[in-house]
């Protein structure tokens, strides 16, 4: 679906941010609208932007830990601003883990379980529909979308994982061909196969696999489509 | 080394030149020290005299550094460019040949492809990890410095037997260097090769391909011009690392000397590298540049020297405003230093500001360090000093270049297959080949490389035969691969080097793509045994005549030599990067068989089991000529595959290689996830040498009607035959096995990861 002149989204620009081009052609594929590019230094968002997105990559080269340096550029505060607004965000890989680290999401992405980086396709099973990120996906729906990272081992003490699913936070899992979320599915060995999870209000969602890459079907299929799609419309 | 040269420096400086003592003319080394230092630094003794008669006196320790560097075999290409001069370099879409630091050939749309292989051989076997990681970097700013954004990266890797305590670490480390460094600067992996083979036991091959997109009319090239122009550095600081690698690339190792060589290793940043990349491409938005290169092997010495030599200009360099990583650095260090990630550029007159502002604004060291004068010298300053003052015409004109005597590899006789008995008939070899090293799964590898980042990679590792890379906004993709069958070469190099070119092209035709040019990384033994350098010459021979009949020319390369330890060289390795060109990326063909389709052999096949992999896996011989290229039906069976898939008839496709038809057919199965159940051989050939048999010029077609393929191969005068049909969920050879794909996969998968492990 194409919302001519919708969604106005902001796609945030690090030092080592590198997945920002996939972002905006997956964000102009389903907004009609080209995204506008927000660099790290900016100590406020321009007026109007509905939509910020953090991206995949290396900010900062990930060299204290994953999003740590990120996390305290001078343009998180206007984006902490942004979230107590309840304007929406999306997390993407190293955009989640700058989340984590900025304490707009709970928990923390550890190093994959095995020890190395993890580059392929999974799949995720969509926990709930009723959410501006998920409204174009079927409940229970299984989707595919390529991983990338090293740094993916979603961890949370057992309170925060409790509530977490208690308060149904949990955005997607990883699961099997047959949507079971089997501990083999999740590969980078996160803490109940958590892919994603949403902030209190669902506003904020962070997530490690790549929707942004899985949205032409020339690239493999469209199953990060909807995503968007939900975005261009909430 | 470097330590104990530092050291003597500072003494004689101490000594004899106090550091507020201006002079115009550096400080000669004694003419005894300085002849030892020539042959420390791997200058031969007419090489040194050739120094002092260019110089009319005795070099100073840096002047020497220059020599020493710009005329090893990794800079000078001495022993190799006699013979490189045959390869053919032009064709109507090529815009730049070999000479700059990459490839350049129009690909549609305004476009052009900037592409090179880089080997980082010798840096890889001494430190793994940095070693395949600065590969990578290398290979990248090769391609940027042109004005390319880098699109993808590939790698042919070589490793020694499986049976060698060091082949795990060192395949452990390379795969991580090139995933560490790849995966942090957002280009993706896409393709790519490995081999095992005790010839590389003491010396892997690391060879990094990079392809680049740029305006076709936007080349940004390396010859400085403009006297007075500024020279300024930009990138990463300059520290000890490196020191002398150029050299240290150019030399045999013993066994055990690979430790203390590691201080001649560098050490990668790949997020500067992203930096780096963002910075220039932003700059080179603007008209700021006159000319840019890397500093790559030989750091400021070669960048210096090569822009100043190429224009025809001087060059003056401060070495005070070089920015330093750390202190009391003399000039020779400076100018030996391979420190990563830095770039060199002359720019317009008063371009600094804007320049200074991007380089800033990415949060990167800039610097004016110098400037362009009428002289056609090159002359270093440091601390008030002149440390160096060479003339650069002969320091390039002048420059060693060697025909080394050849000897030819004899011509090993054809294996007669009905000679070789079949130990274990075809299921037992079947399986024990698709899970052997040389064709088991790479996915335990390129699951460790981002393949997609960019959002525009259509076919992934192991999707297809080529790698295809989609172009941002446009229908038009490229196809990469990455080719060479080592074993032939060493059999027959003239014959190993056709073929290398022949796959290259066979693996972009088998997606569809029109292949346009080739770089190379000739890897090879030491050049002063005539056998060594009689491979070379064969191999070139080869290469340059499959290059012509399949229009297929070379616009890049790298010469790595001596490549050997204790005496023993690695097989003669010309390893090829092909790229091509698809109108339209939903042409592309991959290799996943679909249930329902005919199974269509293209290609003549009499069974040729000489070098192939049945014999040396299956009957444990290695031995016999390797398979001939016949370059006439090779382009005729090409074009017609190429054509087919175009006009849409073409479901999937896979060339025939590494282990033959049959193992072809298992790997379409198993990335399909479909069974076959197939023909029987003819009765002419004996069925281990039709099905396992490495007939060059072969293609698996799937295709919805396989007769009517039947009949317009008959019409193109192509060699055609039905192979079978797929379907089920078992490779099925009636009368002989029945498989299934699951454990065929099973067995794929299983070698890697338990190696490993």
């Amino acid at each position: 679906m194409r919302v001519e002149g919708g969604m106005r989204a902001g796609v945030v620009v690090f030092p080592g941010t590198n997945r920002e081009r996939d972002m905006m052609i997956a964000l102009e594929r389903a907004t009609g609208r080209r995204p506008e590019v927000l660099w790290h230094r900016e100590t406020a968002l321009p007026a109007g932007i509905d939509l910020v997105v953090l991206c995949g990559g290396f900010s900062y080269g990930d060299y204290l830990r994953c999003g740590a340096i990120a996390a305290r550029s001078p343009i998180m505060r206007p984006i902490a601003e942004h979230a107590a607004r309840g304007g929406l965000i999306l997390g993407v890989c190293n955009g989640f883990q700058i989340l984590c680290e900025a304490g707009l999401l709970p928990g923390a992405l550890l190093r994959n379980a095995g020890m190395r980086f993890l580059s392929m396709e999974c799949r995720m099973r969509v926990e709930r529909t009723d959410t501006p990120f998920t409204a174009h996906y079927q409940r229970g729906q299984v989707i595919r979308a390529p991983m990338a990272h090293g740094d993916g081992n979603y961890f949370a003490d057992a309170a925060t994982l409790d509530r977490l699913e208690g308060e149904g936070r949990i955005a997607f899992r990883y699961v099997d061909a047959t949507g079971a979320a089997t501990g083999a599915a999740a590969l980078n060995g996160a803490a109940r196969n958590i892919a994603g999870i949403y902030s209190e209000n669902l506003r904020v969602l962070g997530l490690m696999p790549h929707p942004e890459d899985l949205v032409d079907p020339l690239m493999g299929g469209t199953d990060g489509l909807p995503l968007f799609e939900s975005l261009a419309a909430a | 080394m470097a330590v104990r040269i530092r050291a003597f420096d500072a003494v004689e400086r101490g000594r004899d030149a106090p550091e507020d003592h201006v002079t115009d003319t550096p400080e000669t080394l004694p003419p005894e020290r300085a002849a030892r230092l020539a042959a420390e630094f791997g200058l031969k003794p007419d090489e040194h005299q050739r120094v002092l008669a260019i110089l009319g006196r005795q070099p100073s320790l840096t002047e020497l550094g220059i020599f020493s560097v710009m005329w090893s075999e990794h800079c000078s290409y001495k022993s190799s460019r006699v013979w490189l001069r045959e390869l053919p370099t032009r064709a109507p879409w090529v815009i730049h040949g070999p000479g700059e630091n990459a490839g350049v050939v129009a690909i549609g749309d305004g476009l052009a492809a900037v592409f090179k292989m880089e080997s980082h051989n010798h840096p890889s076997f001494i430190e793994p990890y940095q070693g395949a990681a600065t590969g990578v970097g290398g290979i990248l700013r090769d391609v940027f410095t042109m004005g390319a954004r880098p699109i993808a990266t590939l790698n042919a890797l070589r490793f020694g037997s499986p049976d060698n305590p060091r082949t795990k670490r060192i395949l452990d480390g390379v795969v991580r260097g090139i995933g560490g460094y790849g995966n942090c600067v957002g280009v993706p992996t896409v393709g790519g090769e490995v081999n095992f083979h005790p010839a590389y036991d003491g010396n892997p091959l690391v060879n990094a391909m990079t392809v680049g997109i740029a305006p076709a009319d936007r080349i940004f090239l390396s010859a400085a011009a403009g006297v007075g122009n500024p020279v300024v550095y930009v990138g990463s600081k300059t520290g000890r690392d490196g020191i002398h690698g150029a050299t240290m690339a150019s030399a045999e190792f013993a066994a055990d000397e690979g430790d203390e060589k590691r201080p001649t290793v560098q050490v990668g940043d790949p997020f500067t590298e992203k930096l780096l990349i963002e910075a220039c491409l932003e700059l080179m938005a603007t008209d700021a540049i006159v000319a840019i290169q890397d500093m790559g092997a030989a750091g400021l010495t070669s960048s210096s020297v090569e822009m100043a030599g190429k224009g025809g200009v001087g060059i003056e360099l401060d070495l005070d405003r070089v920015p330093q990583r750390e202190t009391g650095m003399t000039a020779y260090e400076m100018m030996l230093s391979e420190s990563q990630e830095r770039m060199l550029m002359i720019l317009r007159p008063g371009a600094e500001d804007t320049a200074r502002a991007i380089f800033e604004k990415w949060e990167l060291d800039f610097a004016v360090i110098g400037h362009l004068t009428d002289t056609g010298r090159i002359v270093i300053r440091h601390q008030g000093r002149v440390e160096a003052d060479i003339p650069l015409a002969p320091l390039s004109d002048q420059a060693p270049l060697y025909r080394r005597p050849t000897e030819e590899t004899p011509k090993p006789a054809v294996l007669d297959a009905g000679s070789v008995p079949d130990p274990v008939g075809l299921e037992t070899a079947l399986i024990t080949l698709i899970g052997c090293p040389d064709l088991c799964s790479r996915a335990w590898i390129w699951d460790q490389y981002d393949s997609t980042v960019g959002g525009q990679t259509v076919k992934r590792p192991g999707a297809a035969d080529a790698a295809v890379v989609k172009l941002e906004g446009l229908r038009r993709a490229l196809a990469l691969t990455t080719d060479c069958t080592p074993r032939y070469c060493q059999a027959d190099p003239e014959a190993g080097g056709a073929q290398a070119v022949a796959e290259a092209w066979r693996n972009l035709t088998a997606v569809g793509a029109r292949p346009l040019a080739i770089t190379d990384n000739m890897n090879f033994g030491n050049p002063e045994r005539p056998r060594i350098m009689g491979q070379f010459a064969a191999a070139v021979r080869g290469m340059a005549a499959a290059c012509r009949a399949l229009d297929f020319p070379v616009v890049s390369g790298n010469v790595s030599l001596y490549n050997e330890t204790d005496g023993r060289p690695i097989l003669p390795t010309p390893a090829i990067g092909g790229v091509g060109v698809l109108e339209d990326a939903a042409q592309a063909a991959g290799l996943a068989l679909a249930p329902g389709l005919d199974l269509v052999l293209i290609g003549a096949t009499r069974g040729w089991l000489g070098q192939s992999l049945w014999l040396r896996e299956i009957a444990r011989r290695e031995e016999g000529a390797p398979p001939p290229v016949d370059l006439v039906a090779e382009r005729r069976n090409g074009d017609f595959v190429r054509r087919l898939i175009l006009a849409g008839g073409v479901r999937a496709c896979h060339d025939v290689s590494d282990g033959g038809l049959l193992v072809a057919i298992a790997e379409m199965a198993m990335a399909g996830d479909v069974g076959a159940v197939l023909e029987p051989a003819p009765a002419d050939l004996p069925p281990y040498a039709y099905w396992f048999g490495e007939d060059q010029g072969r293609y698996v077609l799937a295709v919805p009607d396989g007769r009517a393929v039947l009949a317009e191969a008959a019409t193109a005068r192509v060699p055609a035959a039905l192979l079978g049909r797929a379907e089920g969920a078992h490779l099925t050879l009636p009368g002989a096995f029945s498989i299934s794909v699951e454990r065929l996969r099973q067995v794929h998968a299983a070698w890697l990861p338990a190696y490993m492990a």
